[in-house]
């Protein structure tokens, strides 16, 4: 086997993987805090991607620029989303809140079918095709600026999470929620700050994507939320941590599958990896059986 | 007799069109360890849910502090000075101990004071620097019991709410958090204890109520309780 491809293409997914990852942390923030899954969440991701496009395309800026708008919108977006749709339903039965988030990913991809039209749209940066060197390994900057963002992104929640006092709160509602409120967290308030979070990771994620892919308005966000799904699970759900390693291993093997077994069958290499941990180890790779006190 | 802390007067409490307490009453004063005490269905956890404000009232009113409680949210009672100790504790479980009781203080008053506080909840439960680096879900339930309590006082509160703090405990360790509840009260923290364990509850506090079938049809000294026939018959077995 030649071993500068194959660095090449473990690069490449690890840089992929780190996307997915940012994705997936979306999720399992909300999961974890919210126990609600966002079956909108991939489509806030084509939200992020097609952002870029209308910026670049209208105003001319580089597709990048487009987070300095895109993500507080995004921010604001998901909490007017959680306090008008999803806070109203925390006494209803679980299957509510998923049907909502589900016909919240209807609604999204359909406004952007009626804006945008069914064909997929993309952006031409002139950097598109620009590599640097790494010892034998070429990396594309397109890939590189989207491990770069992945990066910034998680460690700026890192940080949020474990050194500010929302922070704290925020692990403690994910921890025990009526023990949060009895300490005087405005629990309300956290899972609105959460959801928010969560719809601007799911966005960054798009704009780091959009110079490596055409984003279709409908197909791509079910795609997404099932990738984050698959990263999620690999890990551990609600586990942020657990999340990066999943996403790391879902990229890998997905660029791994399509060097050298077909390349046809990419969004299937992801989903054997998860079938295979569910049948094995349905807690997840780093996941534990959890303990309730 | 001083303006009581917590004051319950006359209220008619439930939920939708159920009514389930009656024109209950009941006060406690500065320093004042109160039971609440009567089986299971007699309205207690109602009247308690109605105290820290997560239902509203029918008829009557409640006053804490002076003011009165509205159909409002548990953090809110928290911000006025009310730590309600939970049933079942509701600990943060995968968290340290440590970590338990500086989330206690979490409100910006509490947080000023968070160092101060922690010595002095430490002095009061000498056991809790022994394992304050382990894992709340880790520790035995009269420890956790005593975690949560801590946590309570963290708040620096004006009064603590007890909810059936013995469930789940073995006898020997009910007796056990009794003490540490008793040891609070002669702090001078006021003390709401809402039990099932009449016994146990006698055997501590000052006063005591007694709720059946949603009405209070008994109250006094804990000791004129414990002499009571009623009392005696019906809960102590004798």
């Amino acid at each position: 086997m030649d071993t500068t491809a194959f660095l090449q293409n473990v690069s490449n997914g690890f840089l992929i993987g780190g996307v997915y990852a940012l994705i997936g942390i979306g999720l399992t923030l909300v999961f974890g805090v919210m126990r609600t899954i966002n079956f909108a969440h991939g489509d806030f991701t084509v939200l992020g991607m097609y952002g870029a496009v209308a910026f670049n395309s209208a105003i001319g800026w580089d597709p990048y620029a487009a987070l300095i708008v895109a993500v507080p919108a995004a921010f604001i977006g998901g909490v007017l989303i959680e306090r008008f749709v999803l806070s109203r339903l925390v006494e209803a039965p679980p299957e509510t809140t998923l049907l909502a988030t589900l016909g919240l990913s209807l609604i999204i991809g359909n406004c952007l079918l009626l804006i945008w039209g069914p064909e997929p749209e993309s952006v031409n940066v002139p950097y598109a095709a620009t590599t640097l060197a790494v010892g034998s390994v070429r990396v594309s900057v397109v890939l590189l600026a989207a491990g770069l963002m992945t990066l910034a992104a998680i460690t700026a929640l890192w940080l949020f999470l474990s050194r500010t006092e929302t922070g704290r709160a925020v692990k403690a509602t994910a921890s025990n929620r009526l023990g949060a409120e009895l300490v005087g967290i405005d629990t309300r308030r956290i899972h609105s700050l959460v959801f928010g979070l969560g719809t601007s990771l799911a966005v960054i994620a798009g704009v780091a994507l959009i110079p490596l892919l055409f984003a279709n308005p409908t197909n791509l966000g079910p795609i997404f939320t099932l990738k984050a799904f698959v990263v999620t699970v690999l890990g551990g759900l609600g586990n942020v941590w657990a999340a990066i390693a999943g996403g790391l291993i879902l990229g890998i093997v997905e660029v791994l599958g399509t060097a050298y077994l077909a390349s046809e069958y990419r969004d299937a290499y992801g989903l054997i990896v998860f079938l295979a941990i569910l049948l094995l180890r349905p807690e997840g790779l780093f996941g534990r059986t959890t303990k309730r006190a | 007799m001083d303006e009581p802390i917590l004051d319950v007067r006359n209220v008619d409490l439930g939920y939708g069109a159920l009514t389930v307490v009656y024109g209950a009453s009941l006060s406690v004063g500065p320093g004042e360890l109160v039971g609440l005490v009567g089986g299971n269905g007699s309205g207690k956890s109602t009247i308690l849910r109605a105290v820290s404000g997560m239902i509203g009232q029918k008829k009557g009113e409640i006053r804490f502090d002076g003011e009165r409680v509205a159909d409002s949210r548990p953090h809110r009672m928290a911000r006025r000075g009310l730590a309600h100790i939970p049933m079942g504790r509701q600990l943060f479980g995968e968290m340290t101990v440590r970590d338990n009781l500086l989330l206690g203080a979490t409100l910006p008053e509490a947080r000023a004071k968070r160092d101060q506080t922690l010595a002095e909840v430490e002095a009061l439960f000498p056991d809790l620097a022994r394992f304050s680096e382990a894992r709340a879900a880790e520790l035995s339930g009269g420890q956790q019991q005593m975690v949560a309590i801590a946590r309570g006082l963290m708040l620096r509160p004006r009064m603590l709410l007890m909810d059936e703090p013995s469930l789940g405990l073995a006898p020997i360790v009910v007796k056990e958090a009794m003490r540490a509840i008793r040891k609070v009260a002669n702090t001078g923290m006021p003390i709401l204890l809402v039990e099932q364990n009449v016994k146990q509850v006698l055997d501590i506090a000052d006063r005591a109520y007694v709720l059946e079938n949603g009405r209070m049809v008994l109250d006094g000294t804990a000791e004129d309780l414990r002499g009571d026939d009623r009392v005696r018959r019906a809960y102590l077995g004798i």
